[in-house]
């Protein structure tokens, strides 16, 4: 059993690129961490001091608070495999494609 | 300056930056961002940093400091030998750092596309929050090394510097050049804010460095051309020697004051002119820290205020040599009219050397200034940087309505010119040559008026010898020629009189 992730999106605003990173982050714990997380999105614009706080500077940005080691991952995370690497998931060989621009 | 009715397109923002200003015609575009580029260790921080601290000290503006790359603490602490608490300025709510420095021991792993929407939020959020009307941004090189995708970079600052632009607000960029003369920036950074660019240089020149500030392009306004000298003082931050911008509009004045002796006051036609620089250039021991010394002296005689500035002799020697010729420098001081500096020139670079100077003057507010020997200042310059301290310190001095006197050593005992001489006699009032003559087996003396601008003046050369009450001016040498070329040839007494004979005779007759 994995222990509870907590992940954090940082986005800005409603745009495409926030709903694709949405899109394949829900996609990828579905898959490979069922009911075992917590996510929430945290839009730079409306909270911009809690991305002064965690000193935030791209978007989308993929905060993997616990279990630890605390790692980032930047992008729309249409990398199934970095996002795996990065959230420390076994990569399996169906886990690939996420959605793109 | 010609009075434009018309208003300009682009209104200046003054920095507060000492002398750039004056070399900006202004101060930099208004609600622009300027690019300040420069190579490590060209004081690029130190610019970004002093834009904000002078907007909070001279003009009550905020700031906000970007930093990509040294973290807000490093820059604190760096800062605080300038002179600026930022610290203090953070609480009191005038100063805010958007913290973008890497974060040692994170890691980052990229997965797809990105934007830089965060670090604009941020920026935005830090400029409303603090009412902020300058911004400064350092370095960009940094945030290339941080994000790999250079294109997603350049774009999303471009995106910034439209966002600034749209909050009204006047910022600096700072960018790395790699060598001292070459590509503006790295990066392509210069692309999107290429309207206004600024150039730091650090350069290496005959084994001293120079630091020099260039205002590449401010585009639709005006500004001055070429690189101008600048230098880091601590408590103050920068300074630029701005040469060129100096308004030559010196009024010059035919009020007399006196060189302290009155036989040379008659050579000159009454006197040195107040306002006026005057080079007394002769080998060494021909008596020109005598002649300083007797041009400080009259001064004080007559209840003036006067500072010298000594960079061969040590106090001791100087006050011992001046007891020698009946002056009591002691006593002057003691009476406030007198003020003696001594330095070796090694001590500091040539512009530290100009801005002390400068500011001891401010203070003081001498009637007449005296500097021995100019000459012992070019050792620790490149002859342009000596030219250029030259240029500053005189049109300095005569701003001030001040009579000053400056000394210069020739390096060969007879005759001959020294590169202080060649440098500066143009920008001189007055020169007066003092040469050894050889005369019979015997050293002797001798004092010339070589130029002396807006009045008449004795053209001979006389004699004059030094006893324990100075200097006194004889009579002029008859019997030789070619005293100032280092080649005193005597002529027989019966010469002079035919070649006064020949001129007669060409004459017409009356």
């Amino acid at each position: 059993m994995t222990s509870k992730f907590v992940l954090k999106l940082y986005v800005t605003g409603q745009t495409p690129r926030t709903e694709r990173a949405i899109q394949n982050l829900r996609r990828i714990c579905e898959q490979n961490l069922g009911s075992q997380y917590q996510l929430f999105v945290i839009d730079v614009l409306e909270q911009p001091h809690l991305a002064e706080q965690e000193r935030i500077l791209a978007t989308p940005t993929l905060i993997k608070e616990l279990p630890p080691p605390v790692r980032r991952i930047i992008g729309d995370l249409s990398d199934t495999l970095k996002v795996l690497q990065g959230l420390d998931l076994p990569v399996h060989p169906s886990s690939t494609g996420g959605t793109q621009e | 300056m010609s009075l434009n009715l018309r208003q300009p397109a682009i209104e200046k923002l003054p920095t507060g930056i000492s002398g750039f200003d004056l070399i900006a015609n202004g101060g930099i575009p208004a609600g622009r961002t300027t690019l300040v580029s420069g190579t490590a260790g060209s004081a690029k921080t130190v610019f970004a940093a002093q834009f904000l601290a002078e907007g909070i000290r001279k003009y009550g503006e905020h700031g906000v400091f970007v930093t990509f790359e040294e973290p807000p603490s490093d820059i604190r602490r760096n800062m605080e030998s300038l002179g600026w608490d930022i610290a203090t300025w953070e609480s009191e709510g005038k100063w805010a750092f958007v913290d973008a420095s890497p974060q040692p021991g994170e890691e980052m792993l990229f997965a797809g596309n990105y934007d830089l929407g965060a670090l604009l939020a941020r920026i935005e959020n830090a400029v409303r929050r603090i009412g902020a009307k300058r911004l400064s941004m350092d370095s960009l090189g940094a945030i290339f090394t941080q994000f790999a995708d250079s294109a997603v970079v350049r774009r999303e600052l471009f995106r910034i510097v439209s966002a600034l632009k749209r909050l009204g607000v006047t910022a600096i960029m700072t960018g790395e050049r790699t060598q001292e003369y070459g590509d503006i920036a790295r990066y392509g950074v210069e692309e999107f804010v290429a309207d206004n660019v600024i150039i730091l240089r650090n350069v290496l020149e005959d084994e001293k460095r120079r630091r020099t500030i260039e205002i590449l392009k401010f585009r639709g306004t005006s500004h001055q051309k070429g690189e101008f000298p600048f230098t880091i003082i601590s408590g103050e931050g920068m300074v630029v020697i701005p040469l060129s911008a100096i308004e030559l509009k010196q009024r010059s004045s035919d009020i007399r004051v006196t060189s302290g002796n009155p036989e040379l006051d008659r050579m000159c036609g009454g006197g040195f002119f107040r306002d006026s620089i005057l080079l007394v250039s002769g080998a060494t021991g021909t008596g020109k820290t005598l002649m300083t010394t007797e041009f400080m002296a009259g001064g004080v005689r007559r209840g003036e205020r006067c500072l010298l500035f000594a960079f061969e002799e040590s106090r001791e020697q100087l006050f011992r040599n001046a007891t020698g010729w009946g002056i009591d420098f002691e006593q002057m001081e003691r009476d406030g009219l007198l003020r003696v500096v001594c330095e070796y020139p090694e001590t500091a670079g040539l512009e530290d050397h100009l801005i002390a100077m400068k500011k001891l003057i401010q203070e003081f507010r001498p009637n007449r200034v005296a500097v021995d020997s100019l000459s012992a200042l070019e050792r620790v310059s490149t002859i342009r940087g000596f030219r250029e301290f030259v240029i500053s310190l005189t049109s300095f001095i005569k701003h001030q309505e001040i009579a000053g006197l400056f000394t210069a050593t020739t390096p060969s005992l007879m005759g001959g010119e020294s590169v202080t001489e060649t440098h500066i006699s143009t920008l001189t009032d007055s020169i007066i040559l003092l040469r050894y003559v050889e005369m019979f087996g015997e050293m002797r003396r001798g004092l010339t008026v070589l130029k002396m601008r807006g009045s008449m003046h004795d053209k001979d050369i006389r004699e004059f010898t030094i006893d324990n009450r100075g200097m006194h001016i004889g009579r002029p040498f008859r019997q030789v020629t070619g005293i100032l070329s280092g080649n005193p040839i005597h002529i027989a007494p019966g010469e002079i009189d035919r070649m006064n004979q020949l001129f007669n005779d060409e004459e017409p007759q009356t």
